[in-house]
């Protein structure tokens, strides 16, 4: 019998049959450890991460100022006080690195190059273990990309502080959803190399879409209402940054706040599905050469 | 005089093979235009968001802003098509590219900026060209002949300082293998800086990139002098004239960091 412990499970390939003996503790031990390897990895790049928090932090100087312009003598745009738009930023600032809108291109480089065939043969999900992976870098990003302008905001805006209990629990659900519906959408975009080979053009639709609907560039309520509502319901899109942020600065009433964390589970599962059922179809067609 | 004619031939070479190596692929070059053109289209709609909230941007009307904003999109888009792809250089360090390049007998910089020109880019200055004219347009200027030189002259100074920005950064990875991002701090930094009107920012931070980096003088200071309004933080009118001079201390700033930079240069042995 096949003695299977944590991440050694490396010795079963894809012709075998599931193991009858697998069980939940199993696959959370298997997830769990994908999920530590994810975050040593990139844990070992110091230097890149400390580039990316100064490049944070010139960038959220730039937006906030231009935000809390458009706030002006009023003190308030869109829904949002001063304090409100300072947080904004800042944790809009980290909250980019953790979600990772942009530059993973892991899958589509191995599916170009057929390392993929190596995924293939473990005995774990590729949208498995990806998602592990992603969930342990997103961990790592946290420490590393996300506190660090989440610290320096403060020190030179006023900076608005949750207010209400329930607002931090919905936080930290919050980013999680919106950790896995990015690794979604970017495992989708990776995976259309299955059928061309070349991702550049999805890959620019993607940073385009990306950048400008999910409230980077601005935050989306000061889009008009009936745009905003399209935008939330039809698109995954605000579920990436805009809707952790709202939650975060208090937008909105306790019920709202829930309702868009309900609506953002809603497309993280969605995605994931999607993402599970384009795989099935890739590998049917999959033709990996060389040996 | 022979030689020099050579060199000149070995660059319009490598243009060449350049050119037709990327519109090879028609289909795909014209997608490649078309998505490149994106962006800079963003950075615009956002503005237009932005005073659909306000009337007012640090004292001046979308009209007034617009001018800044198709200066600096002209000005950036058209440096990133020319020398934009030398923020490639930390890749070109870490795969000992550059080794090969400074063995031949041709300038260094000049053939990292032809071996890579993304002539894609081209749809991304034509529209900042056309932003630059609506919003001149738009703004209902009083043209004296001096202001239509100022027109012509700052966006080419823009591009000039946006290009010596981008040398001077790359140059940092001579140094700093993973300075990347870090680079995109000042270059993409700068061109959202210089996309407003600069009395948006304060502090130190104002200070350090309007005056200690020398971005007002890329698109705020020449907007004052074609809109003929005072600068509210006091700076003379004359300020709006000083762009090609600013640009050309940063042409020497970035021509200097870049020959300290080569010089110090160890290959990374791969």
């Amino acid at each position: 019998m096949l003695r299977m412990e944590g991440s050694e499970v490396g010795s079963v390939t894809a012709t075998v049959a599931s193991p009858t003996d697998s069980n939940v503790i199993l696959w959370f031990r298997t997830f769990g450890a994908i999920s530590l390897s994810g975050f040593r990895r990139y844990a070992t790049y110091r230097q890149a991460a400390l580039a990316g928090v100064v490049t944070n932090t010139v960038f959220g100087f730039l937006r906030c100022y231009v935000l809390l312009a458009v706030a002006g003598e009023a003190g308030a745009a869109a829904g949002y006080d001063r304090a409100q738009l300072a947080t904004f930023v800042w944790a809009g600032q980290g909250l980019l690195a953790v979600v990772l809108l942009w530059g993973w291109t892991d899958l589509a480089d191995r599916i170009r190059t057929g390392d993929i065939a190596g995924d293939l043969l473990r005995p774990v999900h590729p949208v498995t273990s990806y998602l592990a992976t992603d969930l342990g870098r997103a961990g790592y990003a946290v420490l590393a990309r996300m506190l660090p302008p989440i610290l320096i905001g403060p020190l030179f805006f006023d900076v608005h502080l949750p207010a209400r209990w329930p607002t931090v629990p919905l936080f930290a659900g919050s980013v999680v959803l919106a950790v896995v519906l990015c690794f979604a959408c970017r495992f989708l975009v990776n995976a259309t190399a299955y059928w061309l080979q070349d991702v550049r053009g999805p890959m620019m639709l993607w940073m385009l879409a990306s950048g400008v609907l999910a409230g980077l560039y601005f935050p989306l309520r000061f889009l008009p209402e009936g745009l905003q509502r399209v935008l939330w319901f039809g698109t995954p899109f605000p579920s990436l940054l805009q809707t952790p942020l709202d939650v975060l600065v208090e937008r909105d009433p306790t019920a709202v706040q829930v309702g868009l964390v309900a609506l953002q589970a809603g497309w993280a599962v969605l995605l994931l599905v999607t993402c599970r059922l384009v795989q099935r179809r890739a590998e049917r067609r999959l033709v990996v050469q060389g040996g | 005089m022979a030689e020099a004619g050579g060199t000149l031939a070995a660059y319009r070479a490598l243009l060449r093979a350049q050119a037709r190596a990327q519109t090879a692929y028609r289909t795909s070059f014209v997608i490649d235009l078309l998505g490149n053109v994106g962006a800079t289209v963003f950075d615009v709609v956002t503005v237009l968001v932005l005073y659909g909230v306000t009337r007012e941007l640090g004292g001046f009307t979308l009209r007034e802003t617009l001018v800044m904003v198709g200066l600096t999109a002209f000005a950036f888009a058209t440096a990133d098509l020319l020398v934009g792809n030398i923020e490639r250089l930390p890749r070109y360090v870490r795969t000992g590219l550059l080794d090969a390049v400074l063995l031949r007998p041709l300038g260094a910089l000049p053939q990292l900026l032809l071996m890579d020109l993304p002539l894609r880019k081209v749809s991304r200055g034509l529209f900042g060209l056309a932003v630059w004219v609506t919003a001149l347009a738009g703004a209902g200027i009083e043209w004296t002949p001096s202001r239509v030189v100022l027109a012509v002259v700052a966006p080419l100074a823009g591009v000039l300082f946006f290009g010596s920005v981008f040398v001077a950064t790359a140059t940092v990875s001579f140094f700093w293998v993973e300075s990347a991002e870090l680079a995109n701090s000042v270059t993409y930094g700068g061109r959202d800086f210089t996309s407003y009107p600069v009395t948006v920012f304060a502090g130190w931070f104002r200070a350090a990139f309007a005056y200690g980096l020398g971005f007002a003088f890329v698109s705020y200071q020449p907007a004052l002098a074609l809109l003929g309004r005072a600068d509210p933080l006091g700076l003379p009118a004359w300020a709006g004239w000083a762009a090609p001079g600013v640009a050309l201390v940063a042409l020497a700033g970035a021509g200097a960091a870049w020959r300290v930079g080569v010089r110090h240069y160890r290959s990374t042995g791969s």
